[in-house]
């Protein structure tokens, strides 16, 4: 009697559990029927750190962020070159530059002639905030949660517990308020230092707020909400409603790449005001982890611990897919969209998933739309053909994955410090050897061994797609590289070993001491996993006859010893913030040391003719004499070899076949309103990919029934048996 | 009992300012408040001025153990040391070096960490002691030679592949349940199948040859032969007199972990992807976050006392020989 019931209650628990599971595949990570819609499911593999767009400055970040906030301007999401289009802009800014008597220039002037400039921008009306209850009024007209009383606090615990929320009108001033924020030192912000080079008053600004923030703090005012509307910044003017300028010390061209990232987006006042309120900030409800925005998303759920869901902003202003676009686009399908309303997807889903087998597997699985390729799972993603073309795997392509290729505006490179007395420095014989092992170092062999062919090697710091970047045998560095057969091949060795002995080491001989040259590598890769790839870094020196001592360490130390010159060979790179050769030259501009300034310059280098052609053409417009100088610039640096230019790094992504108007951008991180999910298509592959195999379990069972039996046997033996 | 217990708990202080003590030297070994900065201000345009005021703004910019430019009491009172402690011993863990506020992000993320940790533990007892006692019964037969040699090739075995080999068998190739993720609520079931599963395999080896030593040990004693003298049936003397007894060291041995629960797993939460106080820990290691680690290792001590002072108290209750004066 006893034993039915249970073998009942177990049946009944079977039969709720494949209820539960009806039309649901049993390995399904999300909600029944949450995959169907027009839902886009990703992952991020560490948690975002700041949220606040005046802080936030990683790619992680602005993942989330890019698709709340919105700056004036944004890239042209089809465009190559990549270009600025408007955002919240009615048009591009206007940029008015002025001498030094005040006189208005013309747009050609001389940077030495220009005494500042001004850009004037002006945003469409009628953009509404997302639903925010900082924005929340009462019938009265005053805010609903401002102040907060502590009893309306006690039953929040997240933004969403806040029954009320409201909107408003974007305007000009929250611009200015924004940039106000930048210069605010308790916020961090990690371009204060180069915008107070640029706008005009942000310094004096700074130090203002500053000593008004702590006069705030010392008199213990609740809240410690400082008004930085109170606080007048020189450079910054509101015009009308819509329209402000921001007025820039001498000329600065790149300033314009500025305005289309996050740190320039809108920020309401009133949101400042909300989160400053005693309490919340306690709960983690600020504005490092609560964006608003006026862009096509908002995040609804913000937990950086298990998810992050963004979900279409009902007061989103409207934005129609580009019309435009290259030929190639118009056939893969890209522009079959032209002219539709975005976003075209309701809501995205990001899971933390910190490992990359769930995530790799997940994505097989059809349970995340897009992922990039680990090292581990490559050869499974990816095969090459004869000529080098990467191309997807028959197992892929049965599942209609799609592999998306670009070469990323970053570079890796190898770089001499140019402080040590052996390696650096603009003697003949430093440069000779610099140049030596610049031609043994073979990165085209580091991209095919440790980069699974994921990379360009690089002949200039400029990748391709950034203006001055040549292709071809015009960019060939003819330091390490020679044309042949219509490709840049490596020179040989035997070049290497030549330059060596005119720079006064034979052989790699070092004369002093008559024994093999001595050279010091600093790397932070000091796990297992390095162990190779430096192991590679030595056998190259070898070639030339040099010993290479690693000197690994972790990312601290070796950021100290960067920070005091005592590295002498290393490994950096840099991921551009915006598409300007002037993004990647003053990596290697003089004034920017390391040490001397704590600056980008790791390698230190110093070139009196290098520095003045980088003052001129950061301020020069696109064009021949632009390129003109660039050319003389990479020039310089391959004689001169203070980097071993290394490889550009080249991203493949992966994507679902119901995933679409999926085009790499290495510039803009807006992209989300552009893509489509085709939520029925993901559906029924899901349940074709993921049905429950359970004939194992039974194998399992009559295993264990069938080993058990002789037990069973041995026991009644044992039970019938006399205890000794 | 009451003086006892109080006496433990005094003595607990000293060993907490120790603890305290330790993870501030061994982290500022490691980090420097300037690393710290550097770390948390990101690796792009970081200037000597933003470190300062990052130092400033997280009380980080003052000496760390003296203040040779204080005088008096002040020496080691204006000090990173004294600062950051002084209210971590009324359990006020203040914010992260992030921002977040940690007592809130803990007592969020320890039910995650209970949802797996509590069936692991109960169900893993139960598998692990029903096999030592089935080895026991069967003590010296090939079933017992086999099952101790299984035990020990289970042992053997890292923990990370029982979670690898079972992501791919579960979750990949059966297709039974989610690979990883979690969810709030009741929804969370699914995800928790795997990782209990997994956490109650991979402790079958250790925990089945362990309890199979104390019921042998048990076996053995005069009390046993008496029973069979007895006449009694072999699993009449395993289940009523072997295992009450052989409960005795299994049961303060499960009582110690007990508090620990909360602390959950460091791997099994990162590869599983549950939001639990396991992956928060090694999270903050990984972006060097003091406050949060300093936080941690103060809470995992404390529960490690309360639950050594739990297992004392358990002995009292299940021998009546002992008595805590």
């Amino acid at each position: 009697m006893r034993g039915s019931r249970i073998l009942h209650a177990i049946s009944w628990l079977g039969m709720a559990f494949l209820a539960g599971c009806e039309g649901q595949a049993w390995n399904d990570p999300y909600r029944a029927g949450a995959s169907a819609g027009p839902v886009f499911f990703s992952s991020f593999s560490e948690r975002p750190k700041h949220l606040d767009p005046a802080r936030s400055y990683s790619s992680n970040e602005w993942a989330f962020i890019s698709q709340v906030y919105e700056p004036p301007l944004q890239y042209h999401f089809l465009a190559r070159p990549y270009a600025l289009v408007p955002q919240t802009a009615a048009r591009l800014p206007e940029i008015r530059h002025y001498g030094h008597d005040g006189s208005l220039l013309s747009a050609d002037a001389p940077a030495a002639d220009v005494a500042y400039t001004d850009y004037i921008l002006r945003i469409r009306p009628g953009i509404r905030y997302q639903p925010h209850p900082a924005l929340a009024l009462r019938d009265d007209g005053n805010p609903a949660y401002w102040p907060l009383v502590p009893e309306m606090l006690d039953r929040v615990n997240r933004l969403s517990d806040f029954p009320l929320t409201g909107t408003r009108e974007l305007t000009a001033a929250d611009y200015l308020y924004q940039i106000k924020r930048l210069a605010y030192s308790p916020n961090h912000s990690p371009i204060a230092s180069l915008m107070a080079e640029h706008i005009r008053g942000f310094a004096d600004f700074a130090e203002y707020a500053k000593a008004a923030h702590d006069a705030l703090r010392d008199n213990g005012e609740p809240g410690q909400w400082l008004d930085l509307r109170s606080i007048d910044m020189a450079g910054l003017e509101e015009i009308d409603r819509y329209a402000f300028r921001i007025r820039i010390e001498r000329k600065y061209p790149q300033f314009i790449f500025w305005l289309a990232m996050n740190f320039f987006s809108p920020m309401p006042w009133e949101a400042e005001r909300f989160y400053s309120q005693p309490g919340l900030d306690d709960k983690n409800i600020n504005l490092n982890w609560y964006p608003i925005g006026t862009g096509p998303f908002m995040l609804t759920e913000n937990n950086p611990n298990l998810r992050m869901v963004l979900e279409r902003n009902p007061n989103f202003h409207g934005e129609l897919y580009p019309t435009e676009g290259p030929e190639q686009d118009r056939r893969e399908g890209l522009l079959d969209d032209a002219g539709k309303p975005m976003p075209f997807i309701e809501r995205a889903v990001y899971a933390l998933e910190k490992e990359a087998i769930p995530r790799w597997n997940k994505f097989l699985q059809g349970y995340y739309d897009n992922s990039g390729i680990g090292s581990d799972s490559f050869d499974q993603a990816v095969q090459f053909g004869s000529a080098g073309e990467a191309s997807l795997t028959d197992a892929m392509r049965e599942k209609g994955i799609q592999l998306s290729t670009a070469v990323e505006t970053s570079v890796f490179y190898a770089g001499f410090n140019m402080l040590d007395p052996v390696v650096g420095g603009d003697s003949e014989r430093a440069r000779l050897l610099r140049q030596a092992i610049a031609i043994a170092v073979d990165f085209e062999e580091f991209i095919s061994i440790f980069r699974n062919g994921r990379g360009e090697s690089a002949q200039s710091p400029l990748p391709p797609g950034i203006f001055g970047h040549r292709d071809g045998e015009q960019g060939v560095n003819p330091v390490t590289h020679v044309w042949r057969n219509g490709s840049a091949r490596r020179r040989d060795i035997s070049d290497a070993r030549r330059l060596l002995e005119q720079a006064g080491y034979p052989e790699g001989r070092d004369p002093k001491t008559g024994g093999p040259l001595i050279l010091y590598y600093d790397t932070p890769a000091a796990g297992p996993d390095s162990k190779a790839m430096l192991q590679w870094y030595r056998k190259q020196l070898e070639k030339l006859g040099i010993e290479l001592v690693i000197r690994a360490t972790d990312y601290n130390r070796f950021q100290d010893k960067m920070l005091k010159g005592t590295s002498q060979i290393f490994s950096w790179g840099w991921n551009a913030d915006y598409p300007d050769p002037e993004n990647f030259f003053f990596l290697l501009y003089g004034p920017n040391g390391k040490v001397e300034s704590k600056g980008e310059n790791a390698a230190n280098f110093k070139n009196a003719e290098f520095d003045r052609l980088f003052l001129t053409m950061k301020d020069l417009p696109n064009g021949s004499e632009r390129q003109k100088i660039i050319d003389r610039m990479v020039e310089i640096l391959r004689q001169e070899s203070p980097w071993m230019f290394g490889f550009f790094p080249k991203a493949f992504s992966l994507h679902h076949a119901w995933f679409q108007n999926s085009k790499p951008h290495l510039m803009a991180n807006n992209t989300l309103k552009y893509k489509r999910v085709d939520g029925a298509a993901r559906a029924s592959a899901q349940e074709a990919w993921n049905r429950p195999v359970l004939w194992p379990l039974g194998a399992l069972a009559v295993v264990l029934i069938v080993s058990i039996l002789p037990a069973i046997r041995g026991f009644i033996a044992r039970e019938r048996s006399r205890a000794l | 009992m009451t003086a006892y217990i109080v006496r433990r708990m005094l003595y607990a202080l000293p060993i907490l300012l120790g603890v305290n003590a330790l993870t501030f030297v061994l982290f500022f070994v490691v980090n420097s408040p300037d690393d710290m900065a550097r770390m948390h201000l990101g690796n792009k345009r970081v200037t000597a001025e933003a470190v300062q005021a990052w130092k400033q703004e997280h009380g980080y910019e003052k000496p760390l153990l003296i203040n040779h430019s204080a005088q008096g009491a002040d020496m080691l009172t204006d000090t990173i040391l004294y600062e950051k402690s002084l209210r971590l011993f009324l359990f006020d863990f203040g914010q992260s070096d992030s921002g977040r506020d940690i007592s809130h992000d803990i007592s969020q993320r320890m039910w995650p960490s209970l949802a797996i940790a509590v069936p692991t533990l109960l169900v893993g007892l139960a598998v692990n002691i029903t096999f030592a006692l089935l080895l026991a019964f069967f003590r010296a037969s090939y079933l017992d030679f086999w099952g101790v040699v299984l035990c020990v090739a289970m042992m053997s075995i890292s923990s990370l592949f029982y979670i690898i080999g079972g992501q791919f068998l579960v979750g990949k190739l059966l297709n039974l349940v989610p690979i990883s993720g979690y969810d709030t609520g009741l929804h969370a079931w699914k995800f928790m199948v795997l990782p209990v599963v997994v956490g109650i395999v991979g402790s079958i080896g250790s925990g089945t040859r362990w309890y199979r030593t104390l019921f042998l040990e048990e076996i053995h004693r005069d009390y046993v032969r008496s029973a069979r003298a007895k006449g009694l049936s072999e699993h009449w003397v395993l289940f009523r007199h072997v295992l009450r007894n052989a409960l005795i060291p299994i049961l303060t041995g499960v009582v110690v972990v007990l508090p620990l629960l909360f602390i959950g797993s460091l791997l099994t939460e990162s590869f599983f992807g549950i939001p639990g106080l396991g992956s928060y820990t090694i999270d903050a290691i990984n972006r060097q976050d003091f406050a949060i680690v300093r936080a941690m290792v103060f809470l995992g001590a404390v529960l490690y006392i309360i639950g050594l002072l739990l297992t004392d108290i358990s002995y009292t209750m299940v021998d009546p020989r002992v008595r805590l004066d």
